[in-house]
Protein backbone atom coordinates (compact mmCIF):
# COMPACT_ATOMS: atom_id res chain seq x y z
CA UNK A 1 0.00 0.00 0.00
CA UNK A 2 1.27 3.54 -0.52
CA UNK A 3 0.59 6.73 0.38
CA UNK A 4 1.87 10.43 -0.17
CA UNK A 5 3.64 11.83 2.32
CA UNK A 6 6.38 15.25 2.98
CA UNK A 7 9.52 13.50 3.03
CA UNK A 8 11.70 14.96 5.37
CA UNK A 9 15.60 15.99 5.14
CA UNK A 10 15.90 13.39 7.64
CA UNK A 11 14.58 10.41 5.99
CA UNK A 12 11.31 10.78 7.81
CA UNK A 13 8.24 11.31 6.51
CA UNK A 14 5.42 13.19 7.34
CA UNK A 15 1.75 13.21 6.78
CA UNK A 16 1.24 16.52 7.83
CA UNK A 17 2.74 19.94 7.67
CA UNK A 18 2.38 22.20 10.41
CA UNK A 19 4.69 24.44 11.76
CA UNK A 20 4.77 24.19 15.91
CA UNK A 21 4.52 26.76 18.03
CA UNK A 22 5.73 25.59 21.06
CA UNK A 23 5.69 27.05 24.78
CA UNK A 24 8.81 25.30 26.20
CA UNK A 25 7.85 26.55 30.07
CA UNK A 26 4.62 26.73 31.10
CA UNK A 27 4.46 30.22 31.45
CA UNK A 28 4.58 31.01 27.73
CA UNK A 29 2.01 28.55 26.74
CA UNK A 30 -0.76 31.34 26.29
CA UNK A 31 1.73 33.54 24.43
CA UNK A 32 2.18 30.60 22.02
CA UNK A 33 -1.17 29.86 21.78
CA UNK A 34 -2.09 33.34 20.70
CA UNK A 35 0.78 33.36 17.73
CA UNK A 36 -0.29 29.68 16.41
CA UNK A 37 -4.25 30.41 16.61
CA UNK A 38 -4.11 33.57 14.04
CA UNK A 39 -2.23 31.50 11.53
CA UNK A 40 -3.22 29.05 9.40
CA UNK A 41 -0.61 26.45 9.26
CA UNK A 42 0.35 26.77 12.53
CA UNK A 43 -0.80 24.35 15.45
CA UNK A 44 0.59 24.65 19.44
CA UNK A 45 -0.37 22.19 22.32
CA UNK A 46 -0.53 23.20 26.13
CA UNK A 47 2.86 22.73 28.29
CA UNK A 48 2.82 23.10 31.56
CA UNK A 49 5.55 21.93 32.40
CA UNK A 50 9.40 22.84 32.13
CA UNK A 51 10.13 24.95 35.19
CA UNK A 52 9.59 23.97 39.05
CA UNK A 53 9.98 20.14 38.48
CA UNK A 54 12.72 17.90 39.82
CA UNK A 55 15.52 16.86 37.18
CA UNK A 56 14.07 13.72 36.20
CA UNK A 57 11.02 15.40 35.62
CA UNK A 58 12.41 17.73 33.84
CA UNK A 59 13.51 15.53 31.33
CA UNK A 60 9.73 13.69 30.59
CA UNK A 61 9.33 17.25 30.09
CA UNK A 62 11.98 17.66 27.57
CA UNK A 63 11.53 14.17 25.76
CA UNK A 64 8.33 15.22 24.87
CA UNK A 65 8.50 18.55 23.94
CA UNK A 66 11.79 17.57 21.82
CA UNK A 67 9.65 14.71 19.90
CA UNK A 68 6.86 16.74 19.32
CA UNK A 69 9.07 18.99 17.60
CA UNK A 70 11.02 16.11 15.85
CA UNK A 71 7.29 14.49 14.84
CA UNK A 72 7.64 14.51 10.78
CA UNK A 73 4.30 15.88 10.70
CA UNK A 74 6.12 18.77 11.71
CA UNK A 75 7.71 20.89 9.30
CA UNK A 76 9.80 23.68 11.56
CA UNK A 77 9.50 25.15 15.37
CA UNK A 78 8.96 28.31 16.98
CA UNK A 79 10.21 27.96 20.76
CA UNK A 80 8.38 30.72 23.18
CA UNK A 81 10.21 30.21 25.99
CA UNK A 82 9.67 32.97 29.57
CA UNK A 83 13.65 33.30 30.43
CA UNK A 84 13.80 32.56 33.93
CA UNK A 85 12.89 28.72 33.36
CA UNK A 86 14.84 25.74 34.80
CA UNK A 87 14.23 24.51 31.08
CA UNK A 88 16.66 26.98 29.83
CA UNK A 89 16.46 27.79 26.41
CA UNK A 90 20.32 27.54 26.00
CA UNK A 91 20.48 23.79 27.05
CA UNK A 92 17.42 23.09 25.19
CA UNK A 93 17.91 23.91 21.34
CA UNK A 94 21.15 22.12 21.54
CA UNK A 95 19.13 18.98 23.05
CA UNK A 96 16.77 19.46 20.21
CA UNK A 97 19.55 19.76 17.51
CA UNK A 98 20.29 16.20 18.39
CA UNK A 99 17.50 15.02 17.05
CA UNK A 100 16.28 17.30 14.18
CA UNK A 101 17.96 19.85 11.97
CA UNK A 102 14.64 21.23 10.93
CA UNK A 103 14.36 25.13 11.03
CA UNK A 104 14.05 26.04 14.53
CA UNK A 105 13.63 29.60 15.87
CA UNK A 106 13.61 31.10 19.60
CA UNK A 107 12.77 33.73 21.48
CA UNK A 108 12.35 34.43 25.21
CA UNK A 109 8.99 36.59 26.45
CA UNK A 110 11.29 38.60 29.06
CA UNK A 111 14.25 39.43 26.21
CA UNK A 112 11.41 40.71 23.47
CA UNK A 113 10.02 42.42 26.27
CA UNK A 114 6.76 41.12 26.82
CA UNK A 115 3.96 38.77 26.11
CA UNK A 116 2.83 41.64 22.72
CA UNK A 117 6.17 42.08 20.88
CA UNK A 118 6.85 38.39 21.58
CA UNK A 119 3.86 37.47 20.15
CA UNK A 120 4.13 39.77 17.10
CA UNK A 121 7.87 38.69 16.61
CA UNK A 122 7.26 34.90 17.21
CA UNK A 123 4.39 35.77 14.38
CA UNK A 124 6.56 37.22 11.95
CA UNK A 125 8.85 34.10 11.91
CA UNK A 126 6.10 31.72 12.03
CA UNK A 127 4.64 33.42 9.00
CA UNK A 128 8.12 33.14 6.95
CA UNK A 129 8.24 29.91 8.07
CA UNK A 130 4.20 28.92 7.45
CA UNK A 131 5.16 29.91 3.48
CA UNK A 132 8.34 27.75 3.05
CA UNK A 133 6.40 25.05 4.82
CA UNK A 134 4.01 25.45 1.82
CA UNK A 135 6.73 24.88 -0.99
CA UNK A 136 6.51 21.30 0.01
CA UNK A 137 5.26 18.81 -2.04
CA UNK A 138 3.71 14.99 -0.97
CA UNK A 139 5.46 12.53 -2.81
CA UNK A 140 4.56 8.16 -3.08
CA UNK A 141 6.04 6.65 0.08
CA UNK A 142 5.59 3.16 1.04
CA UNK A 143 4.00 1.96 4.50
CA UNK A 144 7.61 0.86 6.27
CA UNK A 145 8.17 4.78 6.53
CA UNK A 146 5.00 4.28 9.04
CA UNK A 147 4.88 4.57 12.92
CA UNK A 148 1.45 3.65 13.37
CA UNK A 149 -0.10 4.38 16.88
CA UNK A 150 -2.34 2.34 18.24
CA UNK A 151 -4.35 4.04 21.37
CA UNK A 152 -7.21 2.27 22.85
CA UNK A 153 -9.79 4.25 25.46
CA UNK A 154 -13.18 4.36 26.67
CA UNK A 155 -13.16 1.08 26.07
CA UNK A 156 -16.29 -1.36 26.30
CA UNK A 157 -16.86 -5.00 25.77
CA UNK A 158 -16.78 -4.37 22.08
CA UNK A 159 -13.11 -3.16 22.20
CA UNK A 160 -11.95 -6.63 22.91
CA UNK A 161 -14.17 -8.41 20.64
CA UNK A 162 -13.88 -5.85 17.36
CA UNK A 163 -12.04 -3.05 17.03
CA UNK A 164 -9.09 -4.17 18.74
CA UNK A 165 -8.53 -7.64 16.76
CA UNK A 166 -9.30 -5.62 13.68
CA UNK A 167 -6.72 -3.30 14.54
CA UNK A 168 -4.52 -6.20 15.29
CA UNK A 169 -4.69 -7.08 11.66
CA UNK A 170 -3.82 -3.78 10.26
CA UNK A 171 -1.00 -3.69 12.81
CA UNK A 172 0.21 -7.29 11.52
CA UNK A 173 -0.31 -5.57 8.27
CA UNK A 174 1.72 -2.34 8.68
CA UNK A 175 4.56 -4.88 10.04
CA UNK A 176 4.50 -6.97 7.02
CA UNK A 177 5.42 -3.77 4.95
CA UNK A 178 7.97 -3.13 6.67
CA UNK A 179 6.47 -0.70 9.01
CA UNK A 180 6.37 0.04 12.41
CA UNK A 181 3.21 -0.23 14.59
CA UNK A 182 3.25 0.71 18.28
CA UNK A 183 1.15 0.32 21.43
CA UNK A 184 1.67 1.25 24.99
CA UNK A 185 -0.56 2.24 28.30
CA UNK A 186 1.48 -0.10 30.20
CA UNK A 187 -1.01 -0.62 33.26
CA UNK A 188 -3.49 -1.93 30.08
CA UNK A 189 -0.93 -4.83 29.85
CA UNK A 190 -1.48 -6.07 33.84
CA UNK A 191 -2.48 -9.65 33.73
CA UNK A 192 -1.64 -10.03 29.75
CA UNK A 193 1.77 -9.31 30.40
CA UNK A 194 2.58 -13.26 30.16
CA UNK A 195 0.67 -13.14 26.67
CA UNK A 196 3.11 -10.01 25.50
CA UNK A 197 6.26 -11.61 27.47
CA UNK A 198 5.44 -14.72 25.69
CA UNK A 199 5.91 -13.28 21.78
CA UNK A 200 8.77 -10.98 22.87
CA UNK A 201 11.70 -10.76 20.48
CA UNK A 202 14.09 -11.51 22.80
CA UNK A 203 14.64 -12.54 26.44
CA UNK A 204 15.42 -8.54 27.48
CA UNK A 205 12.53 -7.45 25.71
CA UNK A 206 10.00 -10.35 27.78
CA UNK A 207 12.08 -9.27 30.55
CA UNK A 208 11.79 -5.61 30.39
CA UNK A 209 8.06 -6.26 29.43
CA UNK A 210 7.17 -7.68 33.08
CA UNK A 211 9.66 -5.46 35.08
CA UNK A 212 7.89 -2.39 33.51
CA UNK A 213 4.33 -4.12 34.05
CA UNK A 214 5.36 -4.56 37.97
CA UNK A 215 7.08 -1.28 37.78
CA UNK A 216 3.38 0.49 37.22
CA UNK A 217 2.06 -1.85 39.76
CA UNK A 218 4.29 -0.40 42.56
CA UNK A 219 4.41 2.72 41.43
CA UNK A 220 1.13 2.84 42.63
CA UNK A 221 1.34 1.30 45.13
CA UNK A 222 4.41 3.29 46.46
CA UNK A 223 1.60 6.53 47.18
CA UNK A 224 -0.82 3.83 48.63
CA UNK A 225 -3.28 3.51 46.01
CA UNK A 226 -3.85 0.36 44.32
CA UNK A 227 -4.45 0.73 40.57
CA UNK A 228 -7.64 -1.60 40.58
CA UNK A 229 -9.44 1.01 42.07
CA UNK A 230 -9.38 3.31 39.02
CA UNK A 231 -9.30 0.43 36.40
CA UNK A 232 -11.27 -0.78 35.15
CA UNK A 233 -12.74 2.94 34.83
CA UNK A 234 -16.15 3.65 35.66
CA UNK A 235 -17.34 3.45 31.85
CA UNK A 236 -15.31 0.20 31.01
CA UNK A 237 -17.71 -1.34 33.85
CA UNK A 238 -20.85 0.45 32.55
CA UNK A 239 -19.80 -1.18 29.09
CA UNK A 240 -19.38 -4.66 30.54
CA UNK A 241 -15.32 -4.74 31.44
CA UNK A 242 -15.02 -6.21 34.84
CA UNK A 243 -11.32 -6.79 36.04
CA UNK A 244 -8.37 -5.06 34.95
CA UNK A 245 -7.34 -8.36 33.21
CA UNK A 246 -10.28 -8.60 31.12
CA UNK A 247 -9.39 -5.13 30.28
CA UNK A 248 -5.83 -5.77 29.21
CA UNK A 249 -6.49 -9.26 27.38
CA UNK A 250 -9.21 -7.11 25.38
CA UNK A 251 -6.59 -4.61 25.09
CA UNK A 252 -3.63 -6.31 23.87
CA UNK A 253 -5.24 -7.57 20.72
CA UNK A 254 -4.51 -4.06 18.85
CA UNK A 255 -0.78 -5.44 18.83
CA UNK A 256 -1.92 -7.89 16.42
CA UNK A 257 0.32 -11.37 16.13
CA UNK A 258 3.99 -10.52 15.43
CA UNK A 259 6.89 -10.56 17.65
CA UNK A 260 7.64 -7.76 20.18
CA UNK A 261 10.25 -6.40 19.17
CA UNK A 262 10.96 -3.61 21.71
CA UNK A 263 9.71 -1.97 24.98
CA UNK A 264 10.23 1.70 24.87
CA UNK A 265 10.52 4.31 27.18
CA UNK A 266 8.15 6.99 27.68
CA UNK A 267 8.15 9.29 24.18
CA UNK A 268 11.25 7.35 23.06
CA UNK A 269 11.45 6.97 19.57
CA UNK A 270 11.69 3.12 17.95
CA UNK A 271 15.03 1.56 17.13
CA UNK A 272 13.59 -1.42 15.66
CA UNK A 273 10.74 -1.84 12.61
CA UNK A 274 7.93 -4.30 13.63
CA UNK A 275 5.50 -4.03 16.53
CA UNK A 276 6.97 -2.14 19.84
CA UNK A 277 5.25 -1.49 22.93
CA UNK A 278 5.88 1.86 24.68
CA UNK A 279 5.87 2.38 28.64
CA UNK A 280 3.09 4.62 29.27
CA UNK A 281 0.50 5.10 31.26
CA UNK A 282 -3.10 4.25 30.44
CA UNK A 283 -4.63 7.90 30.45
CA UNK A 284 -5.18 8.63 26.70
CA UNK A 285 -4.40 12.51 26.60
CA UNK A 286 -0.93 11.13 28.18
CA UNK A 287 -0.42 8.33 25.89
CA UNK A 288 -1.24 10.05 22.77
CA UNK A 289 1.06 12.45 23.44
CA UNK A 290 3.62 10.23 23.73
CA UNK A 291 3.17 8.36 20.72
CA UNK A 292 2.99 11.46 18.89
CA UNK A 293 6.40 12.65 20.89
CA UNK A 294 8.03 9.08 19.44
CA UNK A 295 7.55 9.89 15.75
CA UNK A 296 4.08 8.40 15.38
CA UNK A 297 2.72 9.90 12.20
CA UNK A 298 -0.80 8.96 12.50
CA UNK A 299 -2.45 7.04 15.74
CA UNK A 300 -5.61 4.59 15.08
CA UNK A 301 -8.08 5.28 18.83
CA UNK A 302 -10.20 2.04 19.51
CA UNK A 303 -13.22 3.26 21.81
CA UNK A 304 -16.24 1.97 22.79
CA UNK A 305 -18.07 3.96 24.78
CA UNK A 306 -17.39 6.68 22.51
CA UNK A 307 -14.36 9.67 22.40
CA UNK A 308 -13.42 13.16 21.63
CA UNK A 309 -9.92 13.57 21.96
CA UNK A 310 -7.34 14.85 18.88
CA UNK A 311 -3.45 16.06 19.20
CA UNK A 312 -1.63 19.14 18.06
CA UNK A 313 1.00 17.13 15.80
CA UNK A 314 -0.25 13.47 15.34
CA UNK A 315 -3.84 13.26 13.82
CA UNK A 316 -5.67 10.61 15.92
CA UNK A 317 -8.77 8.27 13.69
CA UNK A 318 -11.57 7.17 15.66
CA UNK A 319 -13.05 4.06 15.36
CA UNK A 320 -15.72 2.30 17.62
CA UNK A 321 -17.38 -1.51 17.06
CA UNK A 322 -20.07 -0.03 19.40
CA UNK A 323 -23.05 0.39 16.95
CA UNK A 324 -24.79 2.80 18.99
CA UNK A 325 -21.30 4.72 19.78
CA UNK A 326 -20.96 5.11 16.04
CA UNK A 327 -24.49 6.81 15.68
CA UNK A 328 -24.67 9.05 18.95
CA UNK A 329 -21.28 9.74 18.72
CA UNK A 330 -20.70 10.69 14.69
CA UNK A 331 -19.00 13.62 14.90
CA UNK A 332 -15.81 12.15 16.74
CA UNK A 333 -16.03 8.63 14.71
CA UNK A 334 -14.51 8.68 11.79
CA UNK A 335 -14.84 4.61 11.22
CA UNK A 336 -17.59 2.57 12.04
CA UNK A 337 -16.62 -1.21 12.35
CA UNK A 338 -19.65 -2.44 14.58
CA UNK A 339 -20.64 -4.76 11.39
CA UNK A 340 -18.51 -6.94 12.43
CA UNK A 341 -20.88 -7.52 15.69
CA UNK A 342 -23.90 -6.36 13.71
CA UNK A 343 -23.88 -8.27 10.42
CA UNK A 344 -21.18 -10.66 10.83
CA UNK A 345 -18.71 -9.08 8.43
CA UNK A 346 -15.11 -10.88 9.26
CA UNK A 347 -12.23 -9.42 10.89
CA UNK A 348 -10.43 -9.79 7.72
CA UNK A 349 -12.98 -7.36 5.55
CA UNK A 350 -13.00 -4.45 8.65
CA UNK A 351 -9.17 -4.54 8.62
CA UNK A 352 -9.21 -4.29 4.48
CA UNK A 353 -11.45 -1.44 4.86
CA UNK A 354 -9.66 0.08 7.76
CA UNK A 355 -6.42 0.01 5.73
CA UNK A 356 -7.94 1.84 2.90
CA UNK A 357 -9.46 4.56 4.80
CA UNK A 358 -6.02 5.02 6.32
CA UNK A 359 -4.24 5.08 3.18
CA UNK A 360 -6.34 8.48 2.45
CA UNK A 361 -5.80 10.15 6.26
CA UNK A 362 -2.29 9.41 5.35
CA UNK A 363 -2.40 11.10 1.65
CA UNK A 364 -4.05 14.15 3.45
CA UNK A 365 -7.87 13.42 4.19
CA UNK A 366 -8.61 14.94 7.78
CA UNK A 367 -9.89 13.26 10.48
CA UNK A 368 -13.13 14.61 12.51
CA UNK A 369 -10.84 15.58 15.40
CA UNK A 370 -8.79 17.87 13.12
CA UNK A 371 -12.24 19.40 11.52
CA UNK A 372 -12.99 20.51 14.98
CA UNK A 373 -8.98 21.89 15.26
CA UNK A 374 -8.83 19.91 18.37
CA UNK A 375 -5.39 19.25 20.24
CA UNK A 376 -4.29 22.19 21.57
CA UNK A 377 -5.19 21.29 25.17
CA UNK A 378 -4.78 17.72 24.50
CA UNK A 379 -1.15 17.78 25.65
CA UNK A 380 -0.18 15.75 28.74
CA UNK A 381 3.33 15.18 30.10
CA UNK A 382 4.25 12.19 32.05
CA UNK A 383 5.67 12.20 35.45
CA UNK A 384 7.99 10.73 37.66
CA UNK A 385 5.05 9.09 39.97
CA UNK A 386 2.85 8.96 37.09
CA UNK A 387 -0.95 8.92 36.18
CA UNK A 388 -2.65 5.96 36.02
CA UNK B 1 -25.44 -23.91 12.42
CA UNK B 2 -29.19 -23.21 12.41
CA UNK B 3 -31.14 -20.70 11.47
CA UNK B 4 -31.60 -19.13 15.03
CA UNK B 5 -29.69 -15.43 15.12
CA UNK B 6 -27.17 -15.89 17.57
CA UNK B 7 -26.91 -12.84 20.08
CA UNK B 8 -23.89 -13.49 22.09
CA UNK B 9 -20.15 -14.21 21.05
CA UNK B 10 -18.31 -16.90 22.76
CA UNK B 11 -14.17 -16.17 22.16
CA UNK B 12 -12.57 -19.37 22.76
CA UNK B 13 -13.93 -22.45 23.11
CA UNK B 14 -11.97 -22.53 26.65
CA UNK B 15 -13.97 -19.76 28.09
CA UNK B 16 -17.02 -20.17 30.92
CA UNK B 17 -18.62 -16.79 29.93
CA UNK B 18 -19.86 -15.34 26.79
CA UNK B 19 -20.92 -11.61 25.84
CA UNK B 20 -24.25 -11.28 24.80
CA UNK B 21 -24.86 -8.71 21.86
CA UNK B 22 -28.21 -7.46 22.98
CA UNK B 23 -29.83 -6.89 26.25
CA UNK B 24 -31.33 -10.16 27.19
CA UNK B 25 -34.42 -10.45 29.67
CA UNK B 26 -34.56 -13.17 32.25
CA UNK B 27 -35.99 -16.09 31.02
CA UNK B 28 -34.70 -15.42 27.35
CA UNK B 29 -32.52 -17.92 25.24
CA UNK B 30 -29.53 -16.79 24.27
CA UNK B 31 -27.68 -18.60 20.91
CA UNK B 32 -24.00 -18.84 20.89
CA UNK B 33 -20.95 -20.75 18.99
CA UNK B 34 -18.92 -23.04 20.58
CA UNK B 35 -17.00 -25.04 17.78
CA UNK B 36 -18.95 -23.76 15.25
CA UNK B 37 -21.76 -25.39 16.58
CA UNK B 38 -24.92 -23.92 18.10
CA UNK B 39 -25.60 -24.07 22.13
CA UNK B 40 -28.16 -22.16 23.89
CA UNK B 41 -28.52 -20.96 27.17
CA UNK B 42 -31.08 -19.07 28.92
CA UNK B 43 -30.81 -15.87 30.75
CA UNK B 44 -31.28 -14.97 33.52
CA UNK B 45 -31.36 -11.07 32.52
CA UNK B 46 -27.79 -9.57 31.26
CA UNK B 47 -27.16 -6.24 29.54
CA UNK B 48 -26.16 -5.64 25.95
CA UNK B 49 -22.27 -5.99 25.73
CA UNK B 50 -21.82 -7.56 29.65
CA UNK B 51 -21.28 -11.54 30.10
CA UNK B 52 -23.64 -14.54 31.10
CA UNK B 53 -22.80 -17.28 33.12
CA UNK B 54 -22.30 -20.54 30.34
CA UNK B 55 -22.02 -23.08 33.40
CA UNK B 56 -22.51 -22.92 36.97
CA UNK B 57 -19.28 -21.47 38.36
CA UNK B 58 -18.34 -22.13 42.12
CA UNK B 59 -17.11 -19.58 44.30
CA UNK B 60 -12.89 -19.08 44.03
CA UNK B 61 -13.41 -20.81 40.30
CA UNK B 62 -11.52 -18.97 37.53
CA UNK B 63 -13.52 -16.78 34.82
CA UNK B 64 -12.13 -17.66 31.37
CA UNK B 65 -12.82 -15.21 28.09
CA UNK B 66 -10.35 -15.11 25.65
CA UNK B 67 -9.44 -18.66 26.77
CA UNK B 68 -7.18 -16.55 29.06
CA UNK B 69 -7.90 -16.43 33.04
CA UNK B 70 -9.95 -12.58 33.53
CA UNK B 71 -10.86 -12.66 37.39
CA UNK B 72 -12.60 -15.23 39.44
CA UNK B 73 -16.03 -16.02 40.85
CA UNK B 74 -16.72 -13.91 44.28
CA UNK B 75 -19.57 -16.26 45.01
CA UNK B 76 -21.32 -19.31 43.41
CA UNK B 77 -22.65 -17.87 40.18
CA UNK B 78 -25.28 -19.88 38.62
CA UNK B 79 -25.47 -20.75 34.56
CA UNK B 80 -27.07 -17.84 32.89
CA UNK B 81 -26.24 -15.47 35.43
CA UNK B 82 -24.74 -11.96 34.77
CA UNK B 83 -20.62 -12.35 35.72
CA UNK B 84 -19.76 -8.37 36.51
CA UNK B 85 -18.38 -6.68 39.49
CA UNK B 86 -20.79 -7.78 41.95
CA UNK B 87 -19.83 -11.58 41.59
CA UNK B 88 -16.46 -11.53 40.16
CA UNK B 89 -13.32 -10.16 41.97
CA UNK B 90 -9.53 -9.63 39.87
CA UNK B 91 -7.40 -11.58 40.24
CA UNK B 92 -4.18 -8.89 40.22
CA UNK B 93 -2.55 -8.89 43.13
CA UNK B 94 -2.78 -6.20 45.88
Amino acid sequence: MKFYGFRRPDGTVGIRNHVLIMATVGCAAETADLVAKNLYGAVSFINQNGCGESEKNLQRTRDVLIGMAANPNVYGVICIGLGCEINRMDEFIPMLRVRTGKPVEQLLIQEEGGTINAAAKATKMAQRMIIEASRCRREECDLSELILGIECGGSDATSGLASNPVMGLVSDAVVAAGGTAMFSETVEMIGAEHLLAKRAATPEVAEKILERVRFREAEQAAVGDDVRKTQPSPGNRDGGITTLEEKSLGCIHKGGHTPVMEMLDCAAPPTKKGLVLMDTPCYDMLSVTAKAAAGCQLIVFTTGRGNAIGNAVTPVFKVTANSDTAKKLEDNTDLDMSPVLTDGVSLETMADETLKDLAEVLSGRLTKAEVLKFGYSEACISRICDYC
Amino acid sequence: MNDRKLTAILISPRDNVATVTKDTLPGETVTYLRNGKTETIVSAGVPKYHKIALCEISKGADIYKYGEIMGRAAQDIPAGAHVHCHNVTSGVKE
